[in-house]
């Protein structure tokens, strides 16, 4: 019945307003926030889990950034900097110790100690695949003292301080260690880090809104900011989040001056905003997303390596990137597994996706392969608008090379449900689907986990590939870039012969902002930090 | 409260009362072109695949979004499909959900409505899970129901009959209630006749006249829900076009490219129009007196 | 009269008990995993089994069943499997926006669809009942989205009006509010405004061909007298029952509406929860929507006799 009495209470305000017909006369308390700045932003989705190492949806990977601070996170050159802590590492690679810089506090006032942070990289290692790979080979993981953290290992893992300053898909926030103590299969309660942002719990409002507003207490690096490194100088009050369902809504609302900040424009869309000199669209990140569709190794046909090949010869990345983004502007034709514009990145033998589709090839492997025309289940969801348009293209082009093919509507949630399940197709299995990550989050073969060829502890799709499995242990005992590299390579060939996954291209989702709000860094992810607000 | 035919009509009296005016009756104008569009829209969205000039599922990456021109009638959509074929084709499917919602909830409603107005043992229990369908809101039911069997046509049809179902049977129900009481009835029952003579020969004649015209309403509403439960995301595939989703793929096009939704949106106006007055000139002219049943 | 009541408010329950275990059953039918959307894109299958564990997905429906029905007999309405917040907190949060946009609908709807219908029926067969029966076909025939963008359009793009789209609630200034929620409630009364208009008008012929209406005619009564004191409140029971039964419309239409125009309120919950499968927030709504129709019509049908002396209960 609380329900019912607040909704009382809701509307008693509109019968009051009505009648004592005071009305029109807006209350003077709006004025009295005016030097307040706040900042409204639209997400690309609603924040609805505020966990952010039990998922790794993005919206709840930027509300961690928001409230969250990291030890240690990359530039813009992909290069592990001291974010809360500076490191030191023993001459045989065996031992990393971490010293946190002063002036970390909780939002609670509470100063971060070492105690807190062992606490937050041991429930993270437990959740996160590249945190498993470096718990495994961790002999302890103390804090001697307030300051000190002290990290040994059993054999050397080279990229220890890669993997725990990635950006994406789970960053080991550092949180208080009563709340680190939370399992990791239980989501949080207590929503109190470290970083430049406070979480609002009152006025949170899941799926619909969020509010943060800057930390007083917190103490930015001297560095200048550079993606998620550096210092984090908040120069706003508040920032709001909001969320709107409806994209030529949220585009009209920004023209309007109704929000500050849209973090994705659609691009057939940018016409409507073109011409408003209060408003500019564009790129806050070149590196910006792949879209991939992967095949599910365990059922036929996808389980003849030769069909693979056949289904990555008929499709055509120019055409599906052309439908998803229009403006060429916004994508990229691309053939690197691990993404074009990234140190690991290389092309070699992808020229059946990047040169437009090869139907007759495609027809003679199927041919070679006897493939016997059975159906292939393409989940397509409904409700996801940047998945929609790939699966209705990749229907068609491997129609065209012979291929037949069940293109099944579902919505999202489906597809998650049914990717997950092992079964033949008559029993709920599928063949194949389509996602997108972001680059960052695809850009080594451990953070990427498409590659992993584990069989049923791979992700979703299952191969049993142990040649990858070598080359991704190759990989971590690979020293120095170049090798790494080479290894890359490898990996890169042996994807493309193998069709482990299916890379269709590199695109960007342009970004739109009022040009009041200025110093926005470019980041993969839309950070807070930096930017200013001036007066309309 | 409402007030039911009682007049005995055979189906064949029924459906020839569709066709010739009764005494002083008269049509005006508006039916008149109502059931011109229908027929219109009914044939060229039937013949549709005899003459669009397009598949209307065949793409063009590189001919997204052009305006209308001689190769492209109606333009392109945001996959390069030709929007006339589309549309044309479209109107095939949605007629088939309108025209199958109306016939599955009427056949499906007619049965349970049978069943409570005659068994008064089944009446109670019936009409309770009736009026609870009822309770819940079409719309979050019927998702709930494409969810339940993924986005195909047939589940889309389920997912607009079952809370059609309900309404239905409550009017089936209270026109057998009350030609229950009919001498002819009793005089039936008296005799000994079976239960489903009685049924099938004497009550249901009775409710074919109302029927007809809720048919007509669920199947234009049918149209417009199809559309909605697209636009929230759980209509059928894009690989089978109908009205409802071929504009709710063009909405977030409104302002940059109307015509994605405008002539999808005319053609299913259109259409409802003409068969909402076609609905409301044969409940007047079945019996004027139910007119006040509306809606 | 008091008895009636109780004997309608008591008939209402095994109409909610069966709307819960309806719910109850579609949802745990309907394929979907609440934990695989809990954990995002790169989990593996162990760890959303210890996920669905803790969520006690995993235990047999009966007991889950049992366990939902024991706290809503409590009056706890549970805790959201996503953002592990409590349901009634989000209802009590979403409620107030879509209360008043109905409200606010339904007193459009009322004071131009019943005037509208009078008028049509005091001028039968003129343009102006063509003219009234045509918008109110119109009203039935396009699709809320398309009104809601057409209106957007005008008002808020062209002519700047009022705000493109978003909700105020009413304590932070009547005209906050009312710029904010003239449009959602314009979008959602077309179709009201054309149930209400058709109805009233039948019922008001019906009505107006009484021999009393003629009595009172040719003793001249004045004919505004005549057709709203006498006429109107002699056909009100079916057009109050028309606003009754249009409520689940109204409800229908809410859900979309409230996705054109950015408004936090109880639709888009609902279709959010049911896209994510957060169980107890479906649930809860899905019982909380069915309450209010059956309290709504439950009023109307008390109602009648306030306008209806020859109904008494």
């Amino acid at each position: 019945m609380l329900t019912l009495r607040s909704a009382l209470r809701n509307s008693r305000g509109l019968a009051a307003a009505l009648l004592t017909g005071t009305a029109l006369m807006a209350p003077a308390a709006l004025s009295a926030q005016e030097d307040e700045t706040t900042i409204t932003a639209v997400m690309h989705s609603g924040l609805r889990v505020l966990d952010p190492v039990i998922t790794t949806a993005h919206i709840t990977r930027n509300h961690g950034y928001m409230i969250y601070d990291v030890l240690t996170a990359v530039d813009e050159n992909f290069a592990p900097q001291p974010q809360m802590a500076s490191w030191e590492i023993s001459d045989d690679g065996l031992v990393y110790t971490f010293t946190l810089r002063d002036g970390l506090t909780f939002h609670d006032g509470a100063p971060v100690t070492g105690a807190d942070v062992v606490a937050s990289l041991g429930r993270w290692g437990k959740k996160d695949s590249g945190g498993q790979l470096i718990f495994d080979v961790t002999a302890s993981l103390e804090a001697p003292d307030e300051k000190t953290i002290v990290w040994t290992l059993s054999k050397p893992f080279a990229p220890l301080l890669d993997v725990i300053s990635k950006q994406s898909a789970v960053p080991p926030f550092i949180m208080p260690a009563r709340v680190a103590a939370t399992s990791s299969d239980e989501t949080i309660t207590e929503y109190i880090g470290s970083g430049p942002f406070v979480f609002q719990q009152e006025e949170y409002e899941p799926g619909v809104s969020v509010t943060y507003e800057k930390f007083d207490g917190y103490v930015p690096r001297d560095e200048a900011a550079s993606w998620m490194a550096g210092g984090k100088v908040v120069n706003v009050d508040k920032v709001v989040w909001t969320t709107m369902p409806d994209a030529l809504t949220a585009l009209n609302a920004l023209s309007a001056g109704e929000i500050d900040y849209l973090e994705q424009v659609q691009i057939d869309l940018m016409p409507i905003v073109a011409s408003n000199p209060n408003v500019t669209v564009e790129k806050r990140d070149e590196l910006g997303y792949v879209t991939i569709g992967r095949p599910n190794h365990l059922l036929p046909p996808f389980d003849n390596r030769l069909v693979r090949q056949a289904a990555m010869a008929a499709l055509d990345q120019q055409s599906m990137l052309a439908t998803m983004q229009g403006d060429p502007a916004y994508y990229n034709v691309c053939g690197a597994i691990f993404g074009c514009s990234t140190p690991l990145g290389d092309e070699t033998g992808s020229e059946d996706l990047t040169g437009g589709a090869n139907i007759e090839k495609a027809k003679a492997l199927l041919e070679e392969a006897g493939y016997d025309g059975t159906p292939i289940v393409l989940m397509a969801p409904t409700d996801v608008i940047s998945l929609i348009n790939q699966p209705v293209v990749a229907a068609q082009a491997l129609r065209e090379a012979g291929f037949e093919v069940d293109m099944q509507s579902m919505d999202w949630q489906s597809v998650v449900q049914r990717r997950a399940q092992q079964n033949p197709v008559s029993e709920g299995g599928w063949n194949m689907f389509f996602t997108n990550w972001m680059v960052p989050e695809i850009s080594d073969p451990l953070i990427n986990v498409m590659v992993n060829g584990r069989g049923d502890d791979a992700w979703f799709g299952w191969p049993t590939d142990p040649e990858i499995e070598q080359l991704r242990a190759d990989f971590v005992a690979a020293e120095g870039a170049a090798e790494q590299k080479e290894v890359a390579v490898k990996i890169q060939k042996h994807v493309m012969d193998n069709v482990n996954y299916i890379m269709m291209g590199e695109y960007i989702i342009p970004q739109a902002r009022r040009n009041t709000i200025q110093n926005m860094i470019p980041s993969p992810v839309p950070v807070f930090w930096n930017m200013t607000k001036e007066a309309e | 409260m409402t007030e039911i035919p009682t007049q005995r009509q055979s189906a064949f009296q029924v459906l020839t009362g569709l066709f010739s005016l009764p005494a002083g009756a008269r049509i005006g104008v508006g039916p008149m072109i109502a059931v011109a569009i229908l027929v219109a829209i009914v044939l060229a969205s039937v013949f549709a695949p005899f003459y669009v000039p397009y598949d209307p599922l065949s793409m063009d990456a590189m001919a997204r979004l052009k305006p209308p021109s001689e190769t492209h009638l109606l333009g392109t959509d945001p996959y390069g499909r030709d929007m006339f074929s589309r549309v044309m084709t479209g109107g095939r499917v949605s007629l088939l959900i309108g025209v199958g919602a109306a016939v599955v909830s009427v056949a499906v409603g007619l049965f349970i409505g049978l069943v409570a107005g005659f068994f008064r043992a089944a009446d109670g229990v019936i009409m309770r899970i009736m009026d609870s369908l009822m309770a819940i809101p079409a719309i979050l039911l019927a998702i709930a129901l494409v969810a339940l069997n993924g986005p195909s046509l047939s589940s889309v049809i389920i997912a607009i009959t079952v809370p059609e179902v309900p309404r239905v049977v409550r009017l089936v129900r209270s026109v057998v209630l009350s030609a229950r009481e009919e001498p002819y009835v009793e005089a039936a029952i008296a005799l000994g006749s079976s239960m489903p003579k009685i049924l099938i020969q004497h009550l249901m004649p009775n409710t074919f006249a109302p029927l007809i015209v809720q048919g007509t309403y669920i199947c234009a509403s049918a149209i417009l829900i199809e559309a909605i439960l697209s636009f929230l995301g759980a209509g059928v595939s894009t690989e089978i076009p109908t009205w409802g989703n071929i504009m709710a793929e063009g909405r977030t096009y409104f302002q940059i490219k109307p015509g994605l939704i405008f002539w999808p949106g005319l053609l299913l106006s259109l259409c409802i129009l003409a068969i909402n007055l076609l609905g409301d000139t044969a409940r007047d002219l079945l019996d004027p007196r139910m007119k006040k049943r509306e809606g | 009269m008091f008895l009636y009541i109780l004997k309608r408010v008591l008939a209402t329950i095994p109409v909610m008990v069966i709307v819960a275990i309806f719910v109850f059953l579609l949802l745990r039918l309907t394929p979907g995993d609440p934990a695989a959307i809990l954990a995002g894109d790169a989990a593996t299958p162990a760890q959303l089994e210890r996920i669905r564990d803790r969520l006690g997905l995993n235990d047999p429906l009966i007991v889950q069943f049992a366990t939902w029905a024991g706290q809503l007999l409590r009056g706890d309405l549970g805790t959201s499997l996503l953002s592990n917040t409590s349901v009634a907190g989000m209802l009590g949060d979403r409620i107030g926006p879509t209360i008043n946009i109905a409200l606010m609908t339904i007193t459009i709807s009322v004071l131009l669809a019943v005037p509208m219908g009078v008028l049509a029926a005091w001028r039968h067969r003129t343009w102006v009942d063509f003219l009234v029966m045509s918008f109110s076909v119109l009203g039935f025939s396009v699709p809320v989205f398309v009104i809601g963008y057409i209106l957007i359009q005008i008002f808020a793009i062209e002519l700047r009006w009022v705000p493109v789209q978003g909700y105020k609630d009413p304590s932070a200034g009547f005209g906050a509010f009312f710029s904010r929620a003239i449009l959602p409630s314009l979008t959602l009364a077309t179709i009201y405004i054309a149930l209400i208009a058709r109805m009233t008008r039948a019922s008001m012929l019906e009505v107006l061909g009484e021999d009393y209406i003629r009595t009172a005619r040719a003793k001249g009564v004045r004919e505004n007298v005549v057709l709203f004191r006498h006429a109107l409140r002699n056909a009100a029971v079916p057009i109050l029952t028309i606003i009754g039964t249009g409520f689940a419309l109204l409800i229908s239409g809410v859900v979309v509406t409230e996705s054109v125009f950015n408004i936090p309120g109880i639709g888009r919950l609902t279709v959010d929860a049911i896209l994510a499968r957060d169980y107890p927030v479906i649930q809860a709504m899905i019982l909380l929507t069915a309450g209010i129709y059956v309290f709504v019509n439950l009023i109307v049908d008390v109602s009648y006799s306030f306008f209806d002396p020859r109904i008494r209960y």
